[in-house]
């Protein structure tokens, strides 16, 4: 056995399908010196992949996860460790079997060959199943089992064979050393490591090895309970581990997995079961595995039930022993998503947990790249440790979402669902007067947002068939046509947004402007009281986010962004600023409130509230400036997200209430209304074609491909620059269009809305492929009320992105027509921005 | 012939054993509960004599609301029945467990279900107490072989035998008898997914004792101390091979 060594350029921290994943790749980058730990023995050091079941279903509805798990099984395929059996997830209803439909667009849009089976069909595969307990299934080819022990192994003996990697086993880290807030050492009851890069590749115990080092990894261990029940003779007398697909019982959130001669049948239905990390037993007090806990069968009883109605062959069988039962333990999220990336705490010091078999070769590979220059291939934004707020973090918040989230695993999520627990974390200051308009409440960030306003239903009326009704029950689900009526009144009038989730920061001193300068794509050498709106690259020319900055002075900006994404986005800025300390980033997020007024009558309600000069000639369109609004100090950004005149008015937290009472009192004469972000962030920016970041602008995504580019590039240099240039050379390779659904009539005569994510193909259903070999598929969709008209943004092959081409969009598994209205950025309302230079 | 099988629920000890803060019991938190592999084996011998003699196994057990679980357990594996003496099981000492369970049996004879045989565990898993098949063998006027690894019916008579380094000792006993179960015997058997289900819907009989208990007059548990672990490098290579065969032999492993 090796000792521990008194230095390594990286320390990796856990040897499951994680580490070993990520020390090959470091090594396969380039990375020597490197050290892995674990308390446990190998092959298996008693983590969670140790009893994984280890089958994957490639089909996500998320982009991000579908990717990971198609590189992680071309990975397994390569290491030679992966079986292909085929997967089948049942419906045993009519709700589940549209699910599936769903499934389907999912997976035609990462291209995955699937096929939906009747219950017939689902037995010839799987003969031993009841069909008539079921309504259809969902078939995907390619799912298949892996041996993610081996693979370690193998993973890890390569890093070996460079001559890279030095493994510890039974090696316990009892601390980690920060000095000035940089990782420096780890501590083990083996002895000392020095080291500049710490990753915590530790599962379940992820949290307490990060709290050694006052970083927070906000997961919890939780419990999925299996069982093994064999001989079963049916199985026993085929060859080899498995031969039968895998069957997922998506309406009892259970699965059923051959394993030789054994039917595996794992639940997510009992009731979740949260595990403190603290009460992780220790490998000696374990019976099993620190994480094979004691099986509660009380727990099981009524999954035992359900699987033996599905296939009571097999499972009814006398002879057919359960033969192994486990509380598993697994890590769960509160957003579900993996936690990846350095975290903000401490410098060096990275994160690589909450990661599943499916997805855990895929996760090294793109954290080693991270690791390396910055640049994993596949997109980590939805991953990325930033993410969270503070509150985000705390046990409380996590206990909540992930008992939430747990019987979600398998369960049917609409696109818009909301979270019902730990909500109200974050209030804005006219929260009370939303409440008395009778708010319908979003979640982003914690930050209730208003998503349409009760009090606006009687513009139903006003505006009739033109508010687009849906009348199914999935598209208008977390849907309301108000959001269109409230549309319609800003367009025509005036719309007031509580816009007071955005996170704001400023970078302020002597060094800002070279600060700034060097992070965005547009100029930040303007003149004070200018507005820009930036991209934001990364080495290789892919979005890192999109935001406004203000100059507020000489030596201070002020950057406006996203709340979702704002964490993110101040670490992007705090990493890159000046050594010497010349510049600074200072987070103003809970310091100010936003609210939004814009509309064609927007001047004139402003204009009743000041004295200072607001017309067009003396308040010009991206420029900012304080004005006196009443009694108030605002600062007024004539800029708009939605296509109108009129401004971002930011002024103290505490001031908020005020300014809002303000512009409803004085608004009402103009016929302002309060206007929710269904406005703000789909219908109003959807029909001026504005691009959101994680949706349409990920750093798969460029500049070139979203139709964002302007006459010249800035000669100062900024992240991305030279990528930047080179890609303005070439053709694109794909194109960011606007499309337009010309008939939503289905085949039972429903009209039917899309939300997103659907693929579009071509006008007969033949499929299409970019440049990148990717399937284009819908980013944004929603309506687009002032033009009467459902709209899709896609980025689609260059030869298809003609305006008037006539394609089709997929729904539901079945082909709705659809025209492209726009393939640049050029906006289907008012085109030539006329609103917004009134 | 009709048999009970009297099980303990115990922590499931595998690995280092923790006790409570009082010292008074074995740390269950981080393994769960089960019954002793003896027990285990008990179980299995009951549903195999029930089942050739054409009787009925009974599974009863001694503690809280609980150890319904461990009955849920044995019924899922062939017991028909199952009694909870329901009881705060610190209290109960070796004497008081066994004059409840004397009490049950001589209540169930007079309600016309007699126990040909009794099994129970050799020594419960967690307080190792080796007394109550001896205790209630002679509450009930009963002979009673200890440490068996098999029993079986022979007509009139149970037939035990009793492993051990010397070899087997095999005895015979009259029926009504007790026999408690060492390991090794047989081989216990798993629950099958209907076994699971028919245990679910087994109506269990409780039963509160009569007799205020005495108590096992136990002052505190002790962990042995940890035996040291030493580590011995025979060699490296092909220059180990020598020693690691006299290792061998030395442990009987090879001849």
């Amino acid at each position: 056995m090796a000792s521990v060594p008194t230095s390594a350029r990286v320390v990796v921290i856990g040897a499951g399908i994680v580490g070993n994943s990520l020390v090959y790749h470091l090594a396969r980058l380039g990375w020597r010196d490197i050290v892995q730990l674990d308390k446990g023995a190998l092959p298996n050091p008693g983590g969670s992949t140790g009893h994984a079941s280890n089958f994957i279903f490639p089909v996500d509805h998320s982009r991000e996860m579908a990717d990971l798990t198609l590189d992680s099984v071309q990975q397994y395929q390569e290491m030679g460790v992966f079986t292909e059996s085929g997967g089948i997830e049942v419906a045993r209803t009519e709700e589940r079997m549209e699910e599936l439909r769903r499934r389907m667009s999912s997976a035609k849009a990462w291209a995955i060959d699937s096929e939906l089976l009747t219950p017939e069909q689902v037995q010839e595969k799987v003969p031993f199943l009841d069909p008539s307990v079921i309504v259809g299934g969902f078939y995907t080819s390619s799912v298949g089992v892996v041996d993610s022990l081996r693979a370690g192994t193998i993973m890890r003996e390569r890093a070996m064979e460079l001559g890279a990697l030095t493994v510890v086993p039974t090696v316990e880290v009892v601390g980690l050393d920060v000095e000035e807030g940089r990782i420096r050492r780890v501590r083990t009851d083996g002895g000392d490591i020095e080291a500049e890069t710490v990753v915590i590749a530790c599962g379940v115990w992820s949290p307490q090895i990060a709290q050694m080092a006052g970083a927070q990894i906000p997961l919890t261990p939780a419990v999925h309970q299996m069982i093994s029940v064999g001989p079963v003779p049916v199985l026993a007398e085929r060859e080899g581990e498995i031969s039968f697909p895998i069957v997922r019982d998506m309406d009892t959130f259970c699965y059923e997995r051959q394993h030789g001669a054994d039917m595996e049948v794992g639940s997510y239905a009992h009731r979740p079961i949260l595990h403190d990390p603290e009460e992780i037993p220790s490998i000696e007090q374990a019976k099993l595995s620190p994480t094979e806990m004691p099986f509660t069968a009380e727990d099981f009883d009524q999954q035992l039930e359900e699987a033996l109605e599905l296939m009571p062959e097999i499972l009814g069988d006398e002879k057919a022993e359960m033969r192994y039962a486990i509380n598993g333990l697994l890590s769960l999220t509160p957003d579900g998503a993996p936690i990846l990336g350095e975290t903000p705490e401490v410098k060096g010091l990275w994160s690589a947990a909450a990661v599943w078999i499916k997805e855990g070769p895929g996760v090294g590979r793109a954290v080693a790249e991270w690791m390396t220059d910055g640049l994993p291939e596949i997109d980590l934004g939805h991953s990325d440790i930033a993410r969270f707020y503070p509150h985000q973090r705390t046990r409380e918040h996590i206990r909540a979402r992930t008992s939430e989230a747990f019987n979600k695993t398998y369960g049917i999520v609409h696109p818009s669902e909301q979270w019902s627990s730990d909500r109200s974390s974050r209030l804005s200051p006219m929260y009370a007067d939303e409440v008395a308009r009778g708010a319908m409440f979003f979640e982003t960030a914690g930050w209730e947002r208003p998503h349409w306003y009760e009090s606006n239903a009687r513009l139903l009326e006003e505006y009739g068939d033109r508010v687009m009704p849906r009348e199914h029950e999935w598209d208008s689900r977390w849907w309301s046509p108000i959001i269109n009526a409230e549309h319609l009144a800003m367009r025509d009038r005036a719309g007031i947004v509580d816009l007071t989730a955005f996170a704001i920061f400023d970078v302020v001193g002597p060094g800002a402007l070279d600060a700034v300068q060097r992070i965005v794509v547009a100029q930040a050498d303007v003149s004070l009281g200018r507005v820009i709106y930036t991209p934001v690259l990364d080495e290789r020319g892919g979005f890192r986010s999109d935001l406004t900055v203000m100059r507020l002075a000489h030596d201070r900006f002020r950057v406006v962004t996203g709340g979702a994404h704002g964490m993110v986005d101040l670490k992007w800025f705090a990493d890159r600023m000046p050594s010497d300390g010349s510049a600074q980033v200072v987070d103003r997020t809970s310091a100010y409130s936003t609210i939004g007024l814009w509309g064609p009558r927007a001047r004139d309600i402003l204009g009743e509230l000041t004295r200072d000069d607001i017309s067009h000639t003396g308040f010009g369109f991206g420029t900012c400036r304080d004005i006196q609004v009443g009694s108030l100090q605002v600062l007024a950004s004539r800029i708009s997200y939605v296509g109108e005149l009129g401004w971002e008015l930011h002024l103290p937290m505490e001031h908020g209430a005020k300014l809002w009472s303000m512009l409803h009192e004085v608004g009402e004469g103009h016929g302002a209304v309060p206007v929710g972000i269904g406005v703000y962030a789909t219908t109003g920016r959807l029909e001026k074609g504005y691009r959101a970041y994680g949706y349409e602008l990920d750093s798969e995504r460029t500049i070139v491909e979203a139709g964002m580019q302007r006459p010249k590039v800035k000669v100062a240099d900024f992240v991305g620059r030279e990528a930047y240039v080179k890609q303005r050379e070439e053709e694109p390779r794909t194109v960011l269009c606007t499309l337009t659904v010309d008939d939503h009539t289905s085949a039972s005569g429903t009209k039917r809305y899309m939300l997103g994510g659907e693929p579009i193909v071509s006008r007969d259903g033949g499929p299409l492929v970019d440049g990148h070999g990717h399937r284009p598929y819908v980013t944004t969709a929603g309506s687009a009320p002032s033009l009467g008209k459902h709209v899709l943004l896609a980025y689609l092959p260059p030869s298809e992105a003609e305006v008037g081409n006539q394609l089709a969009v997929s729904y539901m598994e079945e082909l709705y027509p659809v025209t492209v209205g726009s393939a640049d950025s050029t906006s289907l309302f008012d085109p030539d921005n006329e609103r917004l230079k009134a | 012939m009709d048999v009970l099988v009297c099980i303990k629920r115990v922590p499931d000890v595998a690995g280092s054993v923790a006790l409570t803060e009082d010292s008074m019991d074995v740390d269950a938190r981080h393994v769960g509960y089960a019954v002793s592999p003896h027990e285990e084996c008990a179980i299995e011998l009951a549903v195999q004599v029930a089942k050739a003699t054409d009787g009925a196994a009974t599974v009863l057990t001694v503690g809280d609301e609980d150890a319904v679980e461990q009955l849920r357990d044995a019924l899922a594996v062939g017991c028909g029945a199952a009694v909870l003496i329901e009881v705060e099981p610190r209290r109960y000492g070796p004497t008081d467990v066994a004059a409840a369970i004397a009490d049950v049996v001589r209540d169930h004879e007079a309600q016309g279900r007699s126990y040909g045989l009794v099994l129970l565990g050799n020594d419960a898993a967690d307080t190792g107490d080796f007394q109550v098949g001896v205790r209630l063998a002679y509450e009930l006027g009963r002979p009673v072989v200890t440490g068996a690894a098999t029993v079986e019916a022979a007509g009139e008579s149970l037939v035990a035998r009793v492993e051990a380094p010397e070899g087997a000792a095999v005895f015979e006993a009259p029926v009504p008898a007790v026999v408690t179960v060492m390991e090794g015997g047989v081989e216990p058997r798993y629950p099958s997914i209907p076994g699971r289900m028919k245990a679910k819907r087994v109506q269990i009989e409780t039963v509160t004792p009569a007799r205020e208990p005495v108590g096992s007059g136990r002052v505190r548990l002790h962990l042995p101390p940890v035996p040291p672990s030493q580590v011995e490098v025979l060699g490296k290579g092909a220059e180990a091979a020598p020693a690691m065969v006299d290792l061998l032999e030395r442990l009987g492993v090879v001849r």
